[in-house]
Order: structure tokens, then C-alpha cells, then sequence
């Protein structure tokens, strides 16, 4: 087990800051939360500057293909910012998962057009699995007839109302191949979500033209990567998450009294505040090294990245679920935007694989089995 | 009835709702007619006095009553629409109302024709509600109420309100308080929808301004407000809290359905958690059923505050656990739009909703924190926080 670098590089620190200033000008809270009342304007232009203006959507991707060439460490930063500003946009699905599963396929072919317009920011993608699924829990719901249509559908599926490409995984004898359909050939419903700031939906398709990307040799694998790295990188973003949730409230704290004193200074609260910081610090670590051993593609990587998903997933939560009762009263408004972390980070902890799921693979992976 | 062989109690009773039956039939009688009926035969609530609506029994005969009267098909009194009213108001107005208070107050309350809500937080008070600065003066018989309220549940449809205001700010902040039963149509009372986190709005601000009261409808004395308060909360704990229901009857019940319909989604991990949270809440139920035991005859004190902890803990983790074991099924929500809820169902719904309003449970009758110093300071005795609020007149608190 090689000692990965755990903390951020110069070039992560400024990246860091120009994902923060351009999402603080962009997107407030109360803006975010119009997207629970059906008023999705501010997911396009922030999207557009994201992927487009700061050019982030290519970080995956090598710089041969169009890319920027960063590494996971990167695309991490960018993901805790999301995460601490709740940002609706489709980062994690289209520049992290589909991207990772596109970058398997061979230079040459016909996924490089795709990759390339993905990482200029023009084209954004999806891959059609519930957002629910995690690594090894990708079996298609998709099938292709003779003449290469495609039929099937998928439930919940993130990052599909904001994709123009679809990457479907579709179910031959020979295995898992990978097609993309043209969004406009599918039916894509919006969905109720419990994170409207990663809404869902449902997509059918009914014979649909579709494009092989990966063959059936290939295709599986990619999409296990897919979702592996997807896993690996969401913690930064749940990191991210608990991050906002505690620094908010031990701001609110710092200041809110009751009885005639400042609240953040009873003991209980205090201990409490402690606990919940060295739950976020090591949250940090595992999110940090799930993205360092992925960067590396050091072969300890699955392992950190079901450890990141089975503690992070609930430090995330529970720091949401802290923030929304330490705050009392308030908490429970939808004005104050403690809601919108609560929503996301119990969806995030489902996403990928929940962390009972990753538990029970880690249990394999460390030859811990259960009986 | 004089007998307290438990064996003769039921058989009395249970003549007595036959008897009942048998002169109104409810077939043919007006729905709210049968429940003032019900009210004056002492079959409303079993354990208030004769002549209130009961009979001065144990409270654990209550469910004799309501199985007979359902299984009859008679309606019922829709407790669920007047939580604030049955399980908060009406106590304490028995324990310190007039005769004249209990006469005009109780029965409507009962039959639902009066709906209550609970004006006691403020911004500035929430867990510290003795510091309320809603201000009520006397103006020869009236009391001239001022202030805002907050959080404050069903204000939009109440007719009535249990209201805690400050009637002296020269002596210190439990000592000035008054408690008053408030006309919610009073000219002055101004009810804002507050949004919360599942998209509707079920409490309020409410805003008073020369609010009058007539004296008649202070319960309690003039600056008794906070023991009355106080009451009041130890019943709103227990009213929350108490359980009552059978096995199963909670979140851990919806919980267990949701496994029991989805052999697809177990895993070992998840089995050990469900059935942590099925025995704590069986060991709750027969806590519950302990606790109002030991309370058949008196007023529920500090010791139903670990009750109530122990119910949102439990609400809080089944819900929690529901939507993970419901995987991708549980990222979807059914609804945000912004509504006025008919009432509140904890346990109704769907599992993003049961979820999200189980973090009120924490919150709402007292916070979790408050009520472990309650129990850790007023049952188990321990010496109190530092205090830097007592023996100061109120208007001279650091704010
Ligand atoms: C769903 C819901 C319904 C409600 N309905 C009503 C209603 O109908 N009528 C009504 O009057 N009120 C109602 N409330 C208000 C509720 O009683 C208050 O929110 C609650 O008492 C907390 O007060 P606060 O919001 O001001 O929080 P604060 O008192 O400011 O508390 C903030 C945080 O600090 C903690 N804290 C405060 N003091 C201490 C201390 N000494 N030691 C340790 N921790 C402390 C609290 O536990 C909390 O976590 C409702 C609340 C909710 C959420």
C-alpha cells in the first residue's frame, strides 16, 4: 500500500477557488431550492459555465482526446465544491461516470467524436442505470434487435434530463455492450425526487437507433468502471456536503442564544460539534484517498472506494441530519437551505450503492465473510 | 362507580356504551350530536371527572370504549384532527381551569367543533420559552395581547389557542409569565403560512396585535403561566411520545411491512439493524404501557421526556433506514408543492415524506437536548447547567 498524497496541490487549491467564486456568483441557495418548485433555470447557465467557461468537463480526459488531462484528484475538488454549494448540474454523471466509461473504449473509434465534444462542453452525457446502482449492480435493462434498434427502460436515472447523449448498456449473449442514443430518441420523464438538485427520470426506448460505442468484449467493464470510479469520486462530493452542514452550524451556534447564553457553548453541544468534526475529517481522508488510489489506479483502489462509500455516505448524512436539529425551528423551514443538504446527501447515500451494499463487498474484498 | 375490581369496571362500561347505543342510534342521529351525546353519557375520554366527559376511570379503559363504539360503526371524534387540543389543551385545562373554563371549553374541544394550536415559541424562545416577549397588559377586563409567534402548528385552521404570554417584565422570566385561552377569529390575529422541509406548510408564524382576551380566559393565576406551561409540555411529551399503539403500530411498523414486501432488497447487515430497531420499539411500547400505568391516576411529570426521546430516535432511524432499503425506489418523492396538510400523519405518506417529518420529532414538544436536561436535571436530580437567567427581572437579560 504505496502513501498517497492525502492533501491538495497548489493547482488543486486554485482550481478549488474558481469552481467556489464561479458557483457563488451563480447559484444562492434560495435559487437552488426553486428547482423543488419545478424552476429548473439556473441548472443550464451553471451547467454551461462549469463544463464550458472553466473548461472542467474535460478533466477526465487525456489531453490526446481532447481533454484537459487531470485525474480523479481534480474532478475530487471539483466535486466537494458541488457538494458544498448543493449545485444542480450533471458533473458527476456526465464528466465523471459517462466519461470514465467512454474513455474505455479505443482511441480511433467512434466514441472519440463523443469524448471530444464532451470535453469542449458542447455535448453532455448520461449513463442509463438507476442512480441507486453501484458497482456490480449494472445489469442492463436494455436489448438491441437485428437491425441494432433498442428497446427497454431505466428507473431513476440521474443526469438524463441534462444529457443530450445517452450511453445505454445493453444485454447480448456475449455480454454487456455499450450504444448511445440520441436523448431526443428516447423518452426521458422527469421524475419527483427526493434531490430535485440531482432530479431523475425514468427512460424508455422503443426501438431506438442507436450507435455501438463498446462491444459486447468491452462494454461491461467499462461500465463497471463507470460506476466504481462514480462511487469512488461521490464521496468527495458527500464530503463536500458535510462539510457545508457543519461549518453552517457551528456558525449558527456561535451565535443563536438560549437561557441568555451563546448555545455552541454548552457542553453537550460542544461535544457534540466535536464528534461531528473528527466524523468530517475522516471523512475527508477516505473521500481524498478513494480519489488518490483512483488516480493512481492503484490496485487498493476498490477497497478505498467501498471504505469512502460505506463511512462517508453516513458521516454525510448524519452531518445533514445535525445540521437540520441543531438548528431547531429553523432547521425544519424550507427557507433555510439545511433541507436541500438533508435531501442530498440521503439521496447520495443511496446513490452508487448504499453503504450496507459496499459493507457487504468489502466484506469479499478483505476476506471477511459473513458465515 | 365505586367498584375497583378491573373485571366489574369493563362490564360496567361496556353496558354502559351498549346502554348508550341503544338510546342513539347513530344511524340516524347528526354526527356532532352523537359526540355531545357521547360527551355527556362520560364515555368521551373515561378517565376525566363526571360531568367533563368521563367517568373518572383509569385512562387504560379508554380502548374498551373506542373498540365498542367502532365496532358498532359509530363515528369518532377524528382525534387525529385535534392533536393539540386532545393531547395538550384539554389536560391542562382540567388540571387548572374554572369549572366555568372546563364547562365551555372542554366539550367543543372533544367533539372537535373547536380546533387548538399552541402559541408558545417565538424567535427569541424556542427552547428557552420562558423567555417569551409576547407581552399581555390588562385593560380593565381584558388583557391586550402583543407579540409574534412561531412554528405554530394548525394556527390556520384553529378556532382556539392555549398562548403563553409575559404579564410582568419587572420579575424574572418564569415568575411574569401568564397562560390564556386565545379566540383565534380575535380581531389582531394574523396567521402567516411557514413553509417547511417537506414542501408544505403545516405551522405558522402568527402575529398579534391588540390581541384583546377577556380575563375570564387566563387559566391558572396571573403569573402562574410557566407551572401551567409546564403541563402543558409534559403532556404534549407523553401526547408524542407515549405510544399507545399496539406492536408495530409506529415507523418500525411501516418498516417491517416494507421488508416483509421486499425479499429483493435484504441483506444481512441491514436484517441486525431492522431487528435493533424492532426491539426497541416493542421495549418502547412496553414502556409506554408501564409508564401510563404508573400515571392512570395523576399528571404526567418529567418522565415522559425519555419517552419522547426514545420515539423520535427510533422514528428518526426506521425512516431513515426505510428509504435506503428501498434503494432507487426511495429517491423518489411524490410531492413538493407547497400545501396546507389536513393533518399530520407521522407515519403516513411516503417514506421521503415520513423521513423528512421524523426530523421534527427531535424538535417539535422540546427538543432532544432539552429533554435530556429535563431528565437528567428534574428526574435523576443532577445539579443544574450554569445559570445566568435567574433572579433578574426579565426586561434586565442579556439579549
Ligand atoms: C414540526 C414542528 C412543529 C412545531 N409546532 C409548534 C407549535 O405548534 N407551537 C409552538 O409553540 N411551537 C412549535 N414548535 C416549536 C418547537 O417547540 C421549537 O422549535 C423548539 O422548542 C426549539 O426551539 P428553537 O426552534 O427556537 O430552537 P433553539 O432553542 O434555538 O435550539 C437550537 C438548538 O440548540 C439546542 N439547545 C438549545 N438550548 C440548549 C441547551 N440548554 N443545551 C443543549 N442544547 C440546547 C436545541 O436542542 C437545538 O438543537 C414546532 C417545531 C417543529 C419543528
Amino acid at each position: 500500500m504505496s502513501d498517497l498524497n492525502l492533501l491538495y496541490t497548489d493547482v488543486e487549491d486554485d482550481l478549488r477557488s474558481s469552481v467556489r467564486d464561479l458557483v457563488a456568483a451563480r447559484s444562492e441557495p434560495a435559487t437552488v431550492a426553486a428547482v423543488y418548485d419545478g424552476d429548473r433555470s439556473v441548472v443550464d447557465p451553471l451547467w454551461r459555465a462549469i463544463a464550458g467557461d472553466l473548461g472542467l468537463a474535460g478533466l477526465l480526459i487525456p489531453e490526446e482526446r481532447g481533454g484537459a488531462g487531470a485525474s480523479a484528484r481534480e474532478a475530487a475538488v471539483v466535486l466537494e465544491e458541488l457538494g458544498r454549494s448543493v449545485a444542480p448540474v450533471p458533473f458527476l454523471t456526465s464528466s465523471v461516470v459517462a466519461t470514465t466509461v467512454l474513455l474505455a473504449a479505443e482511441p480511433g473509434g467512434p466514441a472519440d467524436e463523443l469524448l471530444a465534444g464532451l470535453a469542449a462542453g458542447e455535448r453532455t452525457a448520461a449513463l442509463v442505470l438507476p442512480l441507486s446502482a453501484g458497482p456490480g449492480e449494472e445489469a442492463p435493462g436494455f436489448t438491441v434487435d437485428g437491425e441494432g434498434r433498442i428497446s427497454g427502460s431505466a428507473r431513476s436515472v440521474a443526469g438524463a434530463l441534462e444529457a443530450d447523449v445517452l450511453l445505454v448498456p445493453v444485454r447480448t449473449a456475449q455480454g454487456t455492450a455499450v450504444h448511445a442514443v440520441r436523448a431526443d430518441d428516447a423518452r426521458v420523464e422527469p421524475v419527483v425526487s427526493l434531490d430535485m438538485t440531482r432530479q431523475l427520470a425514468d427512460v424508455t426506448l422503443e426501438a431506438a437507433a442507436g450507435q455501438e460505442l463498446l462491444g459486447a468484449s468491452a462494454g461491461g467493464d467499462a461500465v463497471r468502471s463507470g460506476l466504481e470510479v462514480g462511487a469512488a469520486l461521490l464521496a468527495s462530493e458527500q464530503y463536500g456536503v458535510a462539510q457545508w452542514c457543519l461549518t453552517t452550524t457551528i456558525a449558527y451556534l456561535k451565535d443563536r442564544r438560549q437561557f441568555g447564553r451563546v448555545v455552541g457553548g454548552y457542553q453537550a453541544i460542544k461535544h457534540r460539534l466535536a464528534d461531528l468534526y473528527a466524523a468530517v475529517e475522516s471523512a475527508g481522508a477516505a473521500a481524498r484517498h478513494a480519489a488518490a488510489t483512483t488516480a493512481a489506479g492503484d490496485a487498493d483502489s476498490v477497497v478505498s472506494t467501498a471504505v469512502a462509500q460505506s463511512f462517508v455516505s453516513d458521516v454525510a448524512v448524519k452531518a445533514a441530519e445535525e445540521a437540520v436539529q441543531l438548528h431547531g425551528g429553523i432547521g425544519m423551514t424550507w427557507e433555510h437551505p439545511a433541507h436541500l443538504y438533508l435531501k442530498r446527501a440521503k439521496a447520495d447515500q443511496i446513490a452508487f450503492g448504499t453503504p450496507a451494499a459496499h459493507r457487504a463487498r468489502l466484506a469479499e474484498l478483505v476476506d471477511l465473510p459473513v458465515a | 362507580m365505586t367498584t375497583t375490581d378491573p373485571r366489574a369496571v369493563e362490564e360496567d362500561l361496556r353496558q354502559r356504551v351498549t346502554d348508550f347505543l341503544a338510546a342513539h342510534d347513530h344511524t340516524t342521529t347528526d354526527r356532532l350530536e352523537f359526540l355531545r351525546a357521547r360527551y355527556d353519557a362520560g364515555l368521551a375520554w373515561v378517565n376525566f371527572p363526571v360531568g367533563h366527559g368521563g367517568l373518572g376511570l383509569p385512562r387504560s379503559f379508554q380502548t374498551q370504549v373506542e373498540v365498542q363504539l367502532a365496532k358498532a360503526g359509530a363515528p369518532d371524534n377524528n382525534p387525529r384532527g385535534n392533536g393539540i387540543g386532545l393531547g395538550m389543551a384539554a389536560p391542562t385545562i382540567l388540571a387548572f381551569g374554572t369549572e366555568e373554563q372546563k364547562k365551555k371549553f372542554l366539550r367543543p374541544l372533544w367533539t372537535g367543533e373547536q380546533i387548538w394550536c399552541q402559541l408558545f415559541s417565538e424567535p427569541g424562545a424556542g427552547s428557552d420559552l420562558a423567555a417569551v416577549s409576547t407581552r399581555a397588559v390588562r385593560e380593565g377586563g381584558d388583557w391586550v395581547v402583543n407579540g409574534q409567534k412561531v412554528w405554530t402548528s394548525s394556527a390556520h385552521k384553529a378556532q382556539m389557542a392555549i398562548l403563553v404570554a409575559r404579564t410582568n417584565p419587572e420579575v424574572s422570566k418564569h415568575a411574569g409569565l401568564s397562560y390564556f385561552l386565545c379566540n383565534m377569529d380575535a380581531p389582531g390575529v394574523d396567521v402567516r403560512p411557514l413553509r417547511q422541509i417537506t414542501g408544505e406548510a403545516e405551522f405558522n408564524e402568527v402575529f398579534l396585535t391588540d390581541v384583546h382576551i377577556p380575563d375570564s380566559q387566563r387559566l391558572g393565576d396571573e403569573g402562574q403561566g410557566w407551572k401551567v406551561a409546564t403541563a402543558t409540555l409534559n403532556n404534549e411529551r407523553v401526547a408524542i411520545g407515549g405510544g399507545g399503539g399496539g406492536r408495530e403500530s409506529g415507523m418500525v411498523g411501516v418498516l417491517s411491512k416494507t421488508w416483509r414486501e421486499h425479499p429483493e432488497r435484504r441483506g444481512a447487515g441491514q436484517h441486525d439493524k431492522l431487528m435493533r430497531l424492532w426491539v426497541d420499539a416493542e421495549v418502547a411500547r412496553v414502556t409506554g404501557q408501564r409508564l401510563r400505568q404508573k400515571l392512570a391516576a395523576g399528571e404526567p411529570g418529567p418522565e415522559g421526556s425519555a419517552m419522547k426521546l426514545t420515539f423520535a430516535r427510533i422514528a428518526q432511524e426506521a425512516s431513515g433506514m426505510e428509504l435506503e432499503l428501498l434503494g432507487d425506489e426511495g429517491l423518489r418523492a411524490s410531492d413538493w408543492t407547497m400545501k396546507r396538510p389536513q393533518h399530520v400523519d407521522f407515519t403516513g405518506r411516503d417514506a421521503t415524506y415520513r423521513y423528512l417529518r421524523a426530523k421534527g420529532n427531535s424538535i417539535e414538544g422540546g427538543t432532544s437536548e432539552i429533554l435530556r436536561n429535563v431528565i437528567s436535571e428534574r428526574v435523576l436530580g443532577l445539579p443544574s447547567e450554569p445559570r445566568v437567567d435567574t433572579g433578574i427581572a426579565w426586561k434586565d437579560l442579556p439579549r
